[in-house]
């Protein structure tokens, strides 16, 4: 806390009493704001003056705050999760604007993501995304033996990297196209690249993709903004993997 | 056709995408060669090269592919660009910080700016081979409309020329995102291409605008 200093922001936040109302930003300033604390920290003090003045809160999602439930979802100066590589809102801090900073506090744009509430958005259409393959079909029964099916380090790696995917959103929202491929692909990689996801790989893809258009996300155009702001690092060659993976399966 | 595209998956969509953009990447390549012949004092290099394009029945059978893949390839784009833009009803109000290469975001726009020249190169060509438009040149070659002529008559003009090198430069900005995106719509990534990859598609956006570009300069000096 060596660094620590007092900061002064003006927000202007998303406000929009619920899906159907017509938004619109709304001012706020706010001081002494400790550069140590955290983003959602900050409209914690925001929302706890708001309440004090008899106002509304500003409604946004978050849960875990420690960088793994991707529950938090801001669009915040021109990207989202904010100003910072590789990270959450949750994960963001004050230290990473400049003192006197005017912030745009905006949820994701995505017609699949309406807004709920101000910054809240409803993310269920990635559910439903995963409800048409995110998962491998296992009978009950005896739990089988962990190293029976072997799987080389490299394939297991990049399954894992994959797998790293928290269904944020920050692709969708970064993508001029407001398309979901980095997502998709993550999940369809994430099986596709393991013998036990084989099976039901051609259908996976085919069910996936099939839903992702259906929800209306729009499509990749191969700009590689998902990959720069995704939290996780999730590399655009799944992208690539879940394209041939689809050919594959179409062909095949 | 427009109906059969509209269900495509958008995958299936991009992989047609990528399919016809490699294949007019190469016919850029054939059709640079024979403008090259240009660069020849004598006429008959160009105007055996044209009429043998005129003629011949393979090329003829190819000239209709290459009308539909132009086509497609043009229809598809628009298609894919019209969901995105309804992908994303509510735009956000801060101009997104994020990095991206500045030519990948706007593709549809240098595409129109290929499908421009495209159209002004059919009227000044093609449409007289096919006597669909009178030559301003009544020259002829082999039977034929004096191609080289016509050429060298509409690139002595300046105004032709500054507009042929404009649209031509927005040629380079489509193909500068385009072999790289191609081969990632195809599934083709792997960490260890990539480079090359990328390296092969800006030298292609810079050597084949550049070989069209050096025609028109050519005959105005």
């Amino acid at each position: 806390m060596t660094n620590h200093k007092n900061m002064k922001f003006t927000l202007k936040i998303w406000r929009q009493k619920d899906a159907k109302s017509k938004g619109k930003f709304v001012t706020y300033k706010i001081t002494d704001i400790s550069s140590e604390c955290s983003f959602l920290e900050m409209l914690d003090i925001l929302n706890e003056q708001l309440i004090n003045k008899n106002e509304e809160p500003v409604v946004f999602d978050h849960d875990c705050r420690e960088g793994i439930c991707g529950m938090c979802s801001l669009y915040i100066n021109g990207r989202p999760h904010g100003p910072d590589d590789a990270i959450t809102t949750c994960q963001l801090h004050m230290r990473k604007f400049r003192d006197g900073d005017t912030i745009v506090i905006e949820p994701w744009r995505a017609r699949p993501f309406p807004v709920i509430r101000d910054l809240m958005i409803d993310r269920s259409a990635f559910d439903k995304i995963i409800q048409e393959g995110g998962f491998i079909s296992v009978n009950t029964g005896g739990a089988a033996d962990a190293n029976s099916i072997l799987i080389s380090k490299l394939p297991a790696d990049l399954s894992m990297d994959a797998a790293a995917c928290i269904g944020c959103g920050a692709c969708v929202a970064t993508c001029k196209n407001a398309s979901a491929m980095l997502f998709v692909a993550a999940k369809v990689s994430h099986f596709a690249l393991l013998p036990q996801g084989r099976p039901e790989a051609k259908e996976r893809v085919r069910r996936m993709v099939a839903k992702m258009d259906e929800l209306g996300f729009g499509n990749c155009t191969n700009t590689f903004a998902c990959e720069v702001e995704c939290p996780k690092l999730i590399s655009v060659s799944n992208i690539a993997r879940m394209n041939r993976e689809f050919l594959c399966a179409k062909v095949g | 056709m427009n109906l059969l595209i509209v269900r495509m998956s958008s995958i299936a969509m991009k992989i047609w995408m990528s399919l016809l953009g490699l294949f007019l990447m190469v016919f850029l390549l054939i059709h640079l060669s024979i403008n090259l012949c240009l660069l020849r004092a004598n006429p008959t290099w160009f105007n055996d090269a044209a009429y043998f394009m005129g003629t011949n029945y393979v090329i003829k059978v190819f000239e209709v592919v290459l009308f539909g893949g132009f086509i497609l390839h043009i229809l598809i784009g628009i298609i894919l660009q019209i969901y995105n833009w309804i992908a994303r009803p509510v735009r956000y109000k801060a101009t997104s910080k994020t990095y991206t290469p500045f030519l990948t975001k706007y593709m549809i726009y240098t595409g129109a700016v290929v499908l421009t020249f495209l159209v002004i190169h059919m009227f000044n060509f093609y449409f007289i081979k096919l006597d669909w438009v009178k030559s301003p040149i009544p020259a002829l070659a082999n039977g034929h409309p004096d191609f080289y002529t016509l050429a060298a008559w509409l690139f002595s003009k300046p105004l032709y020329s500054i507009t042929y090198i404009i649209l031509i430069s927005g040629l380079g900005f489509h193909l500068y995102h385009a072999f790289r995106a191609a081969l990632q719509s195809l599934g083709l990534n792997h960490t260890k291409y990539n480079c090359a990859i990328e390296i092969i598609g800006i030298i292609y956006s810079i050597v084949i605008p550049l070989g069209f570009i050096i025609i028109p300069i050519y005959f105005l000096i």
